[in-house]
């Protein structure tokens, strides 16, 4: 269990997180670009390829890097910490393997803040470039972000009841040795509770249109919006790994199965392969939500986000009942 | 050891005599040196007594009539000291480039040296009478360094008011208290009264606690009662609003341990239900004003409610399960609440200082006002910034270190099984993830607008870095900030000691030794300096893309251009977001709590009335629960001040007829 016992097993497990990471910087695009397809086609339309994201991310990176007056180092580090933060949490965390590097420190508030570190930064380059689309971004992210924060820590909470312990590789190696827990009453309403939270932390609609640039309605977009280039490409790249790590992280705590529980190599490919499928089962469900729903004012997003942590409440409260 | 913290003691009081004596042009750098140097004695003496010293105690007869002063240096209060002392000479320091040129009275420089040594006197106070001595003199000089800036600034009389009645209506309720203790028990030791407390009734201990909970609370700014600290600790000049919200406030939470849990051996479960729940409303309440005020001291000032508030949740989530029998598990809230209190003294302070600084360089400490601070004072914005991080409890920081113990105490705390307890702790936990993502809101806006993007006024655009000496002041205090988020372990030893005293003597080991935190006997554990490592690796590598990316791309250095305007020509700075514009939506959606009332007024150009001359829009977010709890409380009060005044017309000759009435009437009712 614990990571560097033997320097061979330190050395796989560094090799199943750069893996798992790998797997996600090129997972996410790809599902970021599978949900516009589905859409697409929903709409009758043919649609961009699925490896759109990732051609935009070729295109960017052969641009001028461009900075705005007014900024300051705060805007060129931002994009760096928030693709940093995102990678050590998917790096660490319980994805294809219970056994990635640091994994005892995969502790689901160490998940949380990490992902809060990253829109943090970014609300902070948001404020830096001086502009009102900027400072509008970073207000109406953050508000989303505060609120989203608590309905993620508590829905969390309630699966980590069961097992006593709040380290994810230890919920998820629980909920494998005992399969009933996947009926328990009070997993529903936390998973509910964390699509409602996924859905608002990956800027979809009915909280936030990825596709939108006016500016009364744009969150993400307003935020970003003075950067290009290579930057660009890192912040895009960056929050289409948030997406896929939030997919596959909800993926493995309520449906863990395929997961390896060591670091040999087909283990790992395997649990690599289950985790693709499991996320693109998700990610098929969240874009049906999309497509069915139109986005909400930006004053009635909170209304959505409070039912989440009050379902998220109502989750710990059955698991405490229950148990 | 007591003898080399009485040392200390004695060193800090020869700095306010030399504060009080010394020509004016030496008066602030004389009493800050002999008062730095007296801290850290104090502070040798205080680590020591952390690292495993015995328990040393302290007598003389003289000094206070009647009862003499005890003194007893103990793990718990030298935590305190520690703190204090940190603190004391982070802003000694300050305190010399923040007087600058301007002429300090002999008062003021004076009373503050004297204010750390009540502060540093109070929690090793071993008696009822030396306590209280202790603590009316915290409050005195405290309130006449707040007072010290009046005649500049007029609203300072009106923060020392609030100050001054509630501080007092909070000493009353604890003197109350600890007499009952004390005529129950015979003396006024404390060593005695703890021995005879549990004889009492429980009607009566309950009561004590109560009271005494009152008064602590009141000090340590919880919600309720928490009126005057916004005012206070926004309008006392900056060193002493750190020393006020890192270490006065402190001694509020002291006081709730020593005699809840120490003189009164621990009570029952309903107490620190209470505690608890003092501590869930501070903790959102702070959070959510703190987000919303665009004020920057004000907002620092509301976040204090917020942290204290979250420390009374590990107080009483300790005591809860204390209560109910669990041992490893209380030690473990009780640890984590000790380590947030340090932690927030540190980066408290540290903001706090750093707001003076923006205020001594650009006379204004309204965030509509400020901006573009990183240009112009790069150090004081960097310093800021890792406060910053560190309370909103981002990794590797420290915040996050306690925070995480915190949410483990809590989480752990379930296992205790009863339905009380975990809706109580379940309340905790929830109050912990909103204060969370509020705090991050409120200090990115803090750092956003204050110091990020273009300044929004002539005072911010001319604003300067500051004297060095405040710099280091500064710098003190952020390096616990870094050191305590990277390797949380080392200070570890040191508080389970404190915790043990705090929880009444037992030992219950609840988190093992090392760099990073590791639970003993549960699950749970983080090893930031491994995170920070790797996110460190991350960024580099990240970067190495980024410069590979633009080599190969042979497209040369990064250009700086103008930003985008949506086509306008000019982007002044009047069109960036202020502090106001950032926090309305989440204002909107906590309307309820913070209860705003705005106007605006129109008026009209005149020659048309379709076309506007100028809007004038006010918006005001006071303290709700002043407006509708204290202002008719105090209404109340005021009208009966005013029945008094007709019997009091400044007639000698009616007040000697009085005398002579009570005095008839005392016979009368003798005879």
């Amino acid at each position: 269990m614990i990571a560097g016992a033997s320097s061979s097993g330190l050395g796989a497990a560094i090799g199943a997180s750069l893996l798992q990471l790998f797997a996600v910087a090129l997972g996410g695009p790809l599902l970021m670009g599978l949900m516009v397809k589905i859409r697409a086609r929903a709409e009758g339309r043919k649609g961009p390829p699925i490896r759109q994201p990732l051609l935009d991310l070729r295109k960017l990176a052969g641009k001028e890097r461009i900075h705005s007056e007014h900024t300051s180092n705060v805007f060129f580090v931002a994009p760096l910490v928030f693709v940093a933060s995102i990678a050590v949490a998917i790096a660490i965390s319980p994805l294809a393997t219970t056994t990635p590097v640091l994994s005892r420190s995969a502790d689901l508030f160490v998940i949380v803040f990490l992902i809060l570190t990253g829109s943090v930064a970014l609300a902070l380059a948001g404020l830096d470039s001086g502009t009102a689309f900027g400072g509008m971004g970073s207000s109406r992210a953050m508000t989303i972000g505060a609120l989203a924060e608590p309905a993620l820590l508590v829905a969390m909470l309630a699966l980590s009841i069961q097992t006593q312990s709040s380290n994810l590789p230890e919920i998820v190696s629980a909920t494998l040795a005992h399969p009933g827990w996947i009926a328990s009453p009070e997993r529903p309403l936390a998973f509910v509770a964390l699509l409602i939270v996924v859905i608002a932390e990956t800027g979809r609609i009915p909280v936030d249109n990825p596709s939108t640039h006016l500016e009364l309605t744009m969150v993400h977009e307003a935020m970003i919006l003075e950067y290009a280039g290579p930057e660009l490409g890192l912040v895009l790249l960056g929050q289409a790994m948030r997406l896929g790590f939030l997919f596959a992280l909800v993926a493995n705590l309520f449906f863990p199965w395929g997961i390896a529980s060591n670091s040999n190599p087909t283990g790992l490919l395997l649990g690599i392969a289950l985790l693709g499928a499991k996320s693109v089962i998700l990610a098929v469900a969240v874009t049906l939500i999309e497509i069915s729903s139109a986005k909400l004012r930006l004053f009635r997003v909170p209304e959505l986000l409070t039912g989440g942590f009050v379902l998220a409440v109502l989750a710990v409260v059955t698991g405490l009942v229950t148990r | 050891m007591v003898h080399l913290y009485l040392y200390g003691l004695a060193l800090i009081l020869a700095g306010a005599l030399a504060g009080a004596v010394l020509p004016a042009r030496s008066r602030v750098s004389g009493a800050a040196l002999l008062g730095s140097i007296g801290c850290t004695t104090t502070l040798i003496a205080a680590t020591r007594m952390l690292l495993g010293g015995q328990a040393s105690v302290y007598q003389t007869s003289t000094v206070l009539p009647f009862t003499g002063v005890q003194l007893s240096l103990d793990p718990l209060g030298a935590l305190f000291i520690v703190v204090t002392a940190v603190l004391g000479i982070a802003t000694s320091w300050y305190g010399v480039g923040y007087a600058g040129k301007i002429q300090r009275s002999r008062i003021e420089t004076g009373m503050f040296p004297l204010f750390l040594a009540c502060l540093m006197l109070v929690p090793v106070a071993a008696g009822v009478v030396t306590f209280m001595v202790a603590w009316e003199l915290m409050a005195v000089t405290s309130f006449l360094l707040l007072l010290a800036e009046h005649r500049s600034r007029p609203e300072a009389r009106d923060a020392a008011q609030w100050y001054a009645a509630m501080t007092q209506f909070g000493a009353a309720a604890i003197l109350t208290g600890l007499v009952v203790l004390a005529a129950h028990a015979g003396s006024q030791s404390f060593a005695v009264i703890r021995l005879h407390a549990l004889g009492l009734s429980l009607g009566v201990r309950s009561t004590v606690f109560l009271l005494v909970l009152i008064g602590f609370a009141s000090k340590a700014g919880a919600v309720p009662l928490h009126v005057w600290l916004p005012r206070a600790h926004a309008e006392a000049a900056s060193p002493v609003s750190a020393l006020m919200s890192g270490a006065m406030v402190n001694l509020g939470i002291y006081g709730i341990i020593r005699v809840g849990n120490g003189l009164l051996g621990g009570g029952v479960l309903w107490w620190w239900l209470v505690v608890l729940a003092i501590g869930v409303a501070s903790a959102l309440y702070g959070a959510v004003q703190a987000v919303a005020s665009s004020d920057l001291k004000r907002l620092l000032a509301f976040s204090t409610i917020d942290n204290i508030g979250l420390v009374l949740i590990g107080v009483g989530a300790a005591g809860a399960l204390a209560s109910t029998g669990h041992r490893l598990l209380s030690a473990l809230a009780m640890l984590a609440a000790l380590f947030h209190l340090t932690n927030h003294a540190a980066f408290k302070g540290c903001l706090f200082l750093a707001a003076g600084s923006v205020q001594h360089a650009t006379g204004t400490r309204d965030l509509d006002r400020l901006g573009g601070l990183i240009q112009r004072m790069p150090v004081t914005a960097l310093l800021f910034g890792i406060a910053s991080l560190s309370i909103s409890a981002l990794p590797p920081f420290n915040g996050f270190a306690s925070e995480w113990l915190l949410f483990q105490g809590l989480l752990h705390g379930f296992a205790a099984k009863s339905s009380i307890t975990d809706m109580a702790l379940l309340a905790g936990v929830g109050a912990l993830a909103l204060t969370g993502g509020l705090t991050a809101a409120a200090f990115v806006k803090a750092l956003g607008i204050g110091f990020l993007g273009q300044a929004r006024s002539s005072e911010a655009s001319a604003a300067h870095e500051v004297a060095p000496s405040m710099i280091s002041g500064m710098v003190l205090l952020v390096i616990p900030c870094v050191v305590l988020g990277i390797i949380p372990g080392v200070v570890l030893p040191a508080l389970g000691r404190a915790t043990d005293v705090g929880l009444g003597g037992t030992s219950a080991k609840s988190v093992r030794s090392g760099l990073g935190l590791s639970l003993s006997g549960l699950s749970g554990a983080i090893e930031p300096a491994l995170l920070l490592l790797a996110v460190l690796a991350a960024i580099i590598f990240a970067w190495g893309i980024l410069q590979l990316v633009t080599k190969l791309s042979s497209r040369g250095p990064a250009r700086t251009i103008e930003a985008w305007g949506s086509g306008r020509a000019l982007l002044t700075p009047k069109m960036e977001y202020t502090a106001t514009s950032f926090a309305e939506p989440l204002q909107r959606v906590f309307v309820d709590v913070l209860r705003p009332s705005h106007d605006a007024e129109v008026t009209h150009v005149a020659e048309s009335r379709y076309f506007e001359h100028e809007i004038n829009y006010r918006l005001q977010i006071d303290d709700a629960i002043e407006r509708s709890w204290y202002r008719p409380l105090v209404r109340y009060v005021m009208a009966w001040g005013n029945l008094a005044r007709r019997v009091q017309n400044g007639s000698t000759h009616r007040y000697l007829a009085f005398g002579f009435v009570v005095l008839v009437a005392i016979l009368v009712v003798l005879a």
